[in-house]
């Protein structure tokens, strides 16, 4: 089959590999009808996550066709599914409790992650060998590991591009925004417009939110959160974020902030540079400007989100601003299959169709290039799907 | 002769504090040191003959291993976690004393005493789970043949028997005497409270086959037996929570 591998920082190239097939009994093979390159496969891309290995098959966000299934699992052959990024054995402590993203048992490879986070999460696909160094879904087949926890049949009327999304970024924006417990009147203030921005925007309004301020750079991603979001928008090239939060909410701060930018924030000024300098040295992991902006504007008890994917080290983060301020953070993984269903069920209630997001389609031949679009912002990229 | 390679030092620091802080303390057994005392002058009457800088390098030497016989004191052991003088606390297993490599390791599994008990007290599933076993096979209810993979691609096998089983709480078995390897073990159930599955302890003690160097060798090349119990019961609880082991052997990737 073809599949998308990575060969380097900036090296992923479409390649000829073996098909997968089955190897334990709740395992399924799917045959990917629509795959997607997600924000944090840049952070792959650019080498900032270690634990990847030369050949190695990204892609966790997927949906397509069930073509095989493991004697244990509950799927049959032909079934429509999209599956979650994280990979849960829906057995533990963890899964039992909907934590899915922090299954004990679904990590090949745990005790290296044990040695750098003291406990592992849960195994993902195509997402390094730290989360268990399974395949991908960018290609043509991808082996699902329990297969009947995680995989979600898609109902007739509910097409591919509006399933897609279920596997990541839209229970991502979510999660983030259910993490604000957001009462009526609150401001929310969301940082980054790429697409779990954008699902954090749209998500935040679903769940009560009274206004969304959303926070970038690039005109058309600012453009899309306040045409198809309804969030007021900040360029925060062109004014100061912190003043300006401040005089939009009455000298308060927002309620809450989402911070879904991540490790490899840009910023402006001194500390952007700094960080920038220290990450190209190696002595800083992750650039957590979003974060820290995040932490100094919220208001006093409110919740800082972080959907956003941090994987080591951050400096100089406003610690002191947040004891004093007596907030709440809240971050992790996202448990996807505790908001799959519902999620699916609002998309069938057509309250969102989630491929709002979709900039640019493509073949799975041409994900080498659709990579470097969507980490250069070339052509007003946010989101690639591709089609193998 | 006998040794010991502590795998959590800080457990072993508090069960022996009043021995370790007092530094300089026996750590080498009688055999060792008659043999590190005639070594030692051998090695100094030939480095002195032969004089030199190697013959001097060779005297200095056997000084030291005359010195460390007469104070039974090695600061290589010392510094490696070793101890080849016995010591005589009682032991979680059945073992007469603290010999060879002892490892004790815990884990949470999400499923009731009783189903873990059962399982554990067939000894023939442990080689699905413990992974330096090839087979264990019950010759009767209390005794069992062992397979195990050894260092340097070599087998060893022994016959263990039931020491002492209370159900649903503890099983403990020993190697029989005349058996290559002496090897005891221990494991414990109790129930987590708040229905949160069982707490399971493992101790477990080898005498490793080519003794005290291939023990050490074993510690400086990496395999750890401490965190080999610990991925022999994550496999356990992945058995037995999860109804199998996750694995990537066998999924495709891009040429190197």
């Amino acid at each position: 089959m073809k599949a998308l591998c990575w060969y380097g920082p900036g090296d992923v190239r479409v390649e000829r590999v073996a098909d997968p097939t089955i190897l334990n009994p709740h395992d399924a093979v799917v045959r990917v009808t629509r795959t997607a390159i997600c924000g944090s496969d840049l952070h792959l891309y650019g080498g900032f996550i270690p634990g990847l290995k030369t050949g190695d098959i990204l892609g966790h966000e997927f949906m397509g066709e069930v073509v095989e299934t493991g004697t244990a699992s509950t799927l049959t052959r032909g079934d429509r599914v999209v599956v979650p990024f994280a990979i849960a054995c829906g057995r533990c402590f963890f899964c039992q409790r909907e934590l899915w993203s922090l299954c004990d048992n679904s990590n090949p490879n745990s005790a290296t992650l044990e040695k750098l986070y003291g406990y592992a999460g849960a195994g993902l696909f195509g997402y390094s060998h730290l989360y268990g160094g399974y395949a991908g879904g960018q290609a043509e087949y991808v082996r699902v590991p329990f297969a009947d926890v995680g995989a979600l049949r898609v109902p007739e009327g509910v097409d591919d591009e509006q399933a897609l999304f279920l596997s990541d970024v839209f229970p991502t924006g979510w999660m983030a925004a259910e993490h604000c417990t957001i009462q009526s009147g609150d401001v929310v203030a969301v940082w980054g417009c790429g697409p779990v921005g954008q699902f954090a925007i749209r998500s935040a309004f679903m769940l009560g939110a009274e206004r969304v301020i959303a926070i970038d750079r690039f005109p058309e991603r600012l453009h899309m959160a306040e045409s198809l979001g309804k969030a007021e928008v900040l360029n925060y090239e062109d004014l100061d974020v912190l003043e300006e939060l401040k005089e939009r909410t009455g000298g308060r701060g927002p309620d809450a902030c989402i911070d879904a930018v991540g490790m490899e924030a840009h910023g402006t000024g001194v500390s952007a540079f700094y960080d920038r300098a220290k990450q190209a040295v190696r002595l800083e992991t992750d650039r957590p400007t979003a974060l820290r902006e995040a932490i100094q504007a919220c208001r006093k008890g409110g919740t800082v989100s972080v959907p956003g994917v941090y994987g080591g080290y951050a400096d100089k983060l406003p610690l002191g601003a947040a004891f004093a301020k007596g907030l709440t953070i809240r971050l992790g993984q996202t448990h996807v299959h505790r908001y799959m269903r519902t999620l699916l069920s609002r998309i069938e209630r057509q309250e969102i169709d989630p491929s709002f997001v979709i900039t640019h389609r493509m073949s799975l031949d041409d994900a080498a290039r659709g990579y470097r679009m969507f980490r250069d912002k070339e052509d007003e990229c946010v989101k690639v799907v591709l089609r193998p | 002769m006998t040794l010991e390679i502590e795998p959590r030092r800080s457990a072993l620091v508090v069960e022996h504090g009043a021995r370790r802080h007092r530094g300089g303390h026996v750590n080498i057994d009688d055999g060792e040191r008659w043999v590190s005392l005639v070594g030692g002058s051998v090695l100094a009457v030939f480095g002195l003959s032969r004089g030199g800088r190697a013959g001097a390098v060779a005297a200095l030497a056997g000084a030291a291993l005359i010195y460390r016989a007469a104070r039974g004191h090695s600061q290589i052991y010392e510094a490696l976690g070793l101890q080849s003088e016995p010591t005589h606390v009682a032991p979680v297993t059945s073992l007469a004393h603290r010999r060879g490599v002892t490892v004790r390791r815990t884990v949470a599994i999400n499923k009731p005493v009783e189903e873990l008990y059962v399982f554990w007290r067939d000894f023939e599933n442990l080689p699905r789970f413990m992974r330096h076993l090839e087979s264990v096979t019950c010759d009767s209810d209390r005794r069992s043949h062992w397979v195990a993979r050894a260092p340097a691609g070599r087998r060893v096998t022994w016959d263990a028997e039931v020491v002492e089983e209370r159900t649903n709480e503890l099983i403990t078995w020993r190697s029989l005497d005349g058996s290559d390897v002496q090897h005891a073990g221990a494991v414990q159930f109790a129930p987590a409270p708040g229905g949160r599955g069982t707490t399971i302890r493992v101790s477990l003690t080898y005498t490793p086959p080519g003794g005290k160097v291939a023990a050490v060798v074993a510690k400086l090349f990496g395999e750890e037996p401490g965190q080999q119990v610990h991925e022999d019961l994550r496999r356990l609880k992945q058995i037995m929570e999860a109804g199998e082991i996750p694995t990537i052997s066998g999924q495709p990737r891009g040429d190197a």
